[in-house]
């Protein structure tokens, strides 16, 4: 605490170690990490999960779970030891230097607390009450761009959309202008739009403040577009530090290489090749690491990094990396070859043709429109993908061709020229077989009291309509095209990881041979590296038997990948549809733009920037007019209001919903082509 | 497509890990309560069944010169105004009603969960009238239930199981709707509906085993309930016939004398009760808490 230098640092981890006790035994799950965050620093820290990135969050403010303790290391906030911290010093510590932003909002909020409440408490604390404490609050509200923030005192969480929330919880971050600030995966549950408006927020904020920022995000570009600095971590090591334009233009530890190319990137698509993927697993919590924790899904791995534990090499310009080649990281070859993944589909009769589907709801007495007028067509092998914010109808789009919920009278889907009755039950054998889906989920869609075996029997047995022998060969030949053996059959899916559960999924909603496999959110809840084997696999077999996909993402990255066609929604109707080299190069509906506008880019470039006001309006109550325009950017009148446009053709085969002539779209969107991370 | 082929390399299924009843299991047998519980109840299963060869008396054999003879070394609980001995009578009285309450809440199990997974499943109109009637059902004491059924169907263990294992139906239907509830939004049950499933497999193979759990916590405390009806009803004179020895009967024929000064016929059977009770509801207490950790 002499040294001067050391003051200056809001954030000073040296040799960290953490570990979990579980089944009597210290797990390690931090090895000795060194990590230092400047005053006024924002550092991201990224890594798949169970990499050890929330737990140096918890390590910071003494908060590990119960089983969790520091083994070794020390932790110094503004040059202070916070492990020689007795328990009121802790507390003040908590209160008055560092706060925390953790990913779910809705958990982060006091459910039956207004929100004027639990933000006067915070000032309560320091010593301010009563109306100087309100003002406060107020004032806290308006730093975070709350609009109306009188009325958002007095609700409750639950009255406040998800962004609402967060910028609620970033409020309460902020009351005790704390000179460390984490944020864990704050926007990860979060529309893009919603997470683009978090991020600026946060972006504005730290050129306000003088906080020092800790960012921990699985997603590697919205770190790219919020840290100054950022560090990898794998197995609990620090593998990789330095800048962030260093580190991610120019990785030098094969993980980081092999995490940035499982990405689809610069708008690549299924039959531009597979993406690359890790092969192998992350070593288990607690794992004895002998040499370089990497090694085994390292290309590049000699002898020499099985046997010899690498040191962070220095590489100047504070730039570190933990990998003995590191001059070579960048030549790792792929884990999986390029190959083109899908061919494209051949000009056959559609297999699923979609016209005037509607779907109303009654919510409290009053009609909600959660899909109007909903017409889609699809070949054999192609793959339509549905974009919009949560609530814009696209899962109630998927549950309606499935026959889950029943259309409204009067639309008519059409599998291979057969009308499909609108309710599962009244389908035939062939018809429920034929169209089936991967669910966004798959620790709830996947039975928890069933074996694998038992899962895909039944599948084979009902959809398949096998039994005994052949049963049995087409169940070795289903698991073995998702990549999984046999030993997988006889286990549990809580003993598989996510990635393998999603290919049991995926293997099961192919039992029967489908024509249509609807794909909702399936990559969601994986890393990327993970998603990377999982989309890869999904082409594959698409490929093979020429299958269609309805595939739902909030990640347009991953829709252009794997889309033939792209259908935009937003309250239940379609905004603009096309072919995804159409809908993604532009020129695009408003909606469109915004929502490619929103997503994070990796290499930094800021296209027009162009943020939504606003929640998405209630299905229940939609906009006169057209349902966008009351966060269209580009609106051009009260014709929009008023008059609800039709969905035209701006060119073959590509239809917008717009006021605003095609021709005019493509001169206001000219500056930028747009291109998703 | 050679390099696609070749399954990726996969992690062995993680075996060190305890499965989740093993996880239950690991819990139990750490927790104090439970144990506790467990002593209790295994010491009057032991009683009832081999009581017969350990008691100093039979229970049956009075022994009219020893009548109402306060505890001393003979008779370690004194005697009933027949002579006969307390002790014996308390220790075999464990017998009927370790029958007569284990059977009726298994009964009150097996209906209530087959009822509970209906309504569950079915909601709408199904739910809405059944929970109404089991509600209605709910209302009216048991006592007045087992009047009714026992004038109708004469008395025996029979009319007594049957009576409390049917009024304890609702309650265990009720926590397993509301567990089928739950399970039924999972997505696993709409792929079960896209394998065109009928409404019996996805109600007892899908969902029943997930909803195990609160069923078994909801048996237990009602097995404790149960004790408690059976010794009601038997006190009342509606179960356990003389000259069986059964605590509430033996409570029932001898409150009368307390104030005679003789506590001893009437203490020592009410404190089986409560200590069974306490004992099936410490267990109860353990086993919730080892699923809900």
């Amino acid at each position: 605490m002499t040294d001067p230098r050391q003051a200056t640092n809001a954030l000073e981890l040296k040799e960290l170690s953490v570990a979990y006790r579980v089944g009597r035994r210290n797990r390690a799950v931090l090895r000795n990490v060194n990590l230092t965050i400047k005053a006024g620093e924002a550092y991201g820290l990224v890594g798949e999960s169970g990499c050890g990135k929330s737990t140096v969050a918890l390590s910071v403010v003494r908060y590990l779970p119960r089983n969790g303790s520091i083994t070794g290391g020390s932790i110094a906030l503004d040059g202070k030891d916070v492990m020689k911290l007795d328990a009121e010093a802790l507390r003040r510590a908590r209160a008055d230097s560092v706060s925390m932003v953790y990913q779910d909002p809705g958990k982060a909020l006091n459910p039956s607390l207004r929100i004027g409440r639990q933000l006067t408490e915070i000032f309560e604390l320091t010593g301010v009450t009563g109306q100087a404490a309100e003002d406060k609050a107020l004032a806290m509200l308006n730093r975070v761009r709350i609009s109306d923030p009188a009325s958002v005192m007095q609700r409750y969480p639950h009255q406040l959309s998800g962004g609402m929330q967060q910028r609620v919880a970033i409020a309460m971050a902020l009351a005790n202008d704390p000179s460390m600030l984490i944020l864990d995966e704050p926007t990860t549950g979060l529309d893009a739009t919603v997470e683009a408006e978090v991020l600026d927020l946060i972006g504005q904020l730290r050129r306000e403040l003088s906080a020092s920022i800790l960012f921990i995000s699985h997603n590697l570009a919205v770190v790219s577009n919020m840290c100054d600095r950022v560090g990898v971590l794998y197995a609990g090591m620090l593998v990789e530090e330095g800048s962030t334009r260093d580190v991610f233009n120019d990785p030098r530890h094969p993980y980081t290489v092999a995490l940035l190319r499982c990405l689809p990137r610069g708008g690549q698509r299924k039959d531009q090749g597979r993406l690359d993927t890790i092969p192998g697993f992350l070593p288990g919590i607690g794992a004895t690491i002998v040499g370089c924790a990497f090694a085994d899904r390292c290309a590049l791995a000699t002898e020499r990094c099985r046997a010899e534990p690498p040191p962070l090499y220095e590489l100047g310009e504070g730039r570190l990396s933990r990998c003995h080649y590191h001059d070579r990281a960048q030549s790792l070859p792929r884990a999986t070859p390029a190959e083109i993944a899908a061919v494209t589909p051949k000009q056959a009769p559609p297999v699923l043709q979609v016209e005037g589907l509607n779907k109303t709801y009654a919510s409290h007495g009053r009609p909600l429109r959660a899909v109007k007028d909903v017409s889609v067509s699809l070949r054999p092998g192609e793959t339509l993908g549905l974009v919009g914010e949560s609530g814009s109808g696209k899962t109630t789009f998927a549950r309606l061709l499935l026959g889950l919920v029943p259309p409204d009278d009067g639309g008519s889907i059409e599998l291979e020229g057969k009308k499909l009755a609108p309710r599962l039950a009244s389908r035939s054998e062939d018809q429920v077989k034929a169209v089936q889906i991967v669910f966004q989920n798959p620790d709830s869609a996947l039975n928890r009291s069933h074996s694998i075996r038992h899962i895909l029997s039944r599948a084979l047995k009902r959809l398949g309509g096998l039994t005994g022998k052949t049963l049995d060969n087409r169940l070795e030949e289903l698991v073995r095209s998702v990549r999984l053996t046999d030993r997988h059959l006889a286990v549990k899916p809580r003993q598989l990881s996510g990635g393998l559960k999603q290919r049991v999924a995926i293997a099961r909603a192919f039992a029967g041979d489908p024509r249509i496999v609807v794909c909702d959110e399936p990559t969601s809840a994986l890393d990327v590296s993970v998603q990377a084997a999982i989309l890869n696999l999904l082409a594959d077999l698409q490929s093979k038997q020429d299958v269609s996909y309805i595939f739902i993402s909030h990640d347009l990255g991953v829709v252009r990948y794997l889309s033939d066609k792209i259908a935009v929604l937003y309250l239940g109707r379609i905004m603009e549809f096309g072919s995804s080299e159409a809908v993604f190069s532009g020129p695009h509906h408003p909606y469109t733009e915004a929502l490619l506008s929103a997503v994070p880019k990796l290499d930094r470039t800021e296209s027009a920037r162009i943020r939504l006001d606003g929640d998405i309006p209630s299905a229940a109550n939609p906009p006169t007019g057209c349902v966008f325009h009351t966060r269209c950017p580009r609106k051009i009148g009260t014709i929009c209001e008023t008059q609800e446009p039709e969905l035209t053709e701006a060119q073959p085969g590509h239809t917008i919903r717009c006021h605003i002539p095609y021709d005019e779209l493509a001169r206001l969107q000219k500056p930028k082509a747009m291109e998703p991370a | 497509m050679s390099a696609t082929d070749s399954p990726v390399s996969l992690p062995p299924p993680d075996t060190a890990e305890r499965s989740p009843w093993g996880e239950v299991l690991h819990s139990l047998s750490r927790s104090g309560t439970f144990l506790t519980g467990l002593g209790i109840v295994v010491f009057w299963i032991v009683c009832a069944l081999f009581g017969q060869h350990f008691v100093p008396y039979d229970p049956l054999a009075s022994d009219i010169i020893n009548a109402l003879t306060p505890p001393a070394a003979d008779h370690w609980f004194g005697t009933d105004q027949l002579g006969r001995d307390v002790f014996s009578r308390v220790i075999i009285g464990s017998r009927d009603i370790l029958t007569v309450a284990p059977l009726a809440t298994i009964l009150a199990t097996i209906a209530g969960t087959a009822l509970g997974l209906v309504i569950g499943y079915f909601r709408g109109i199904v739910d809405d009238i059944v929970s109404r009637v089991l509600e209605a059902f709910m209302a009216i004491p048991v006592v007045i239930i087992a009047l009714l059924a026992i004038v109708a169907l004469g008395t025996s263990k029979i009319t007594v199981i049957v009576v409390i294992g049917l009024s304890f139906a609702p309650i265990i239907a009720r926590t397993v709707r509301s567990a089928v509830l739950a399970e039924r939004e999972l997505d696993y049950v709409a792929a079960a509906k896209l394998r065109h499933e009928g409404a019996l497999h996805t109600m007892f193979v899908e969902i029943l085993p997930n909803v195990i759990p609160p069923i078994l916590v909801e048996t237990t405390v009602r097995l404790g309930y149960a004790i408690f009806a059976v010794a009601t009803l038997s006190f009342m004179g509606f179960g356990i016939q003389p000259p069986s020895p059964d605590w509430g009967l033996s409570i029932s024929s001898n409150y009368g004398m307390i104030g005679g000064g003789f506590w001893w016929t009437v203490l020592f059977d009410a404190l089986a009760i409560a200590s069974l009770v306490i004992g099936v509801n410490l267990v109860a207490d353990g086993v919730h808490g080892a699923f809900n950790d």
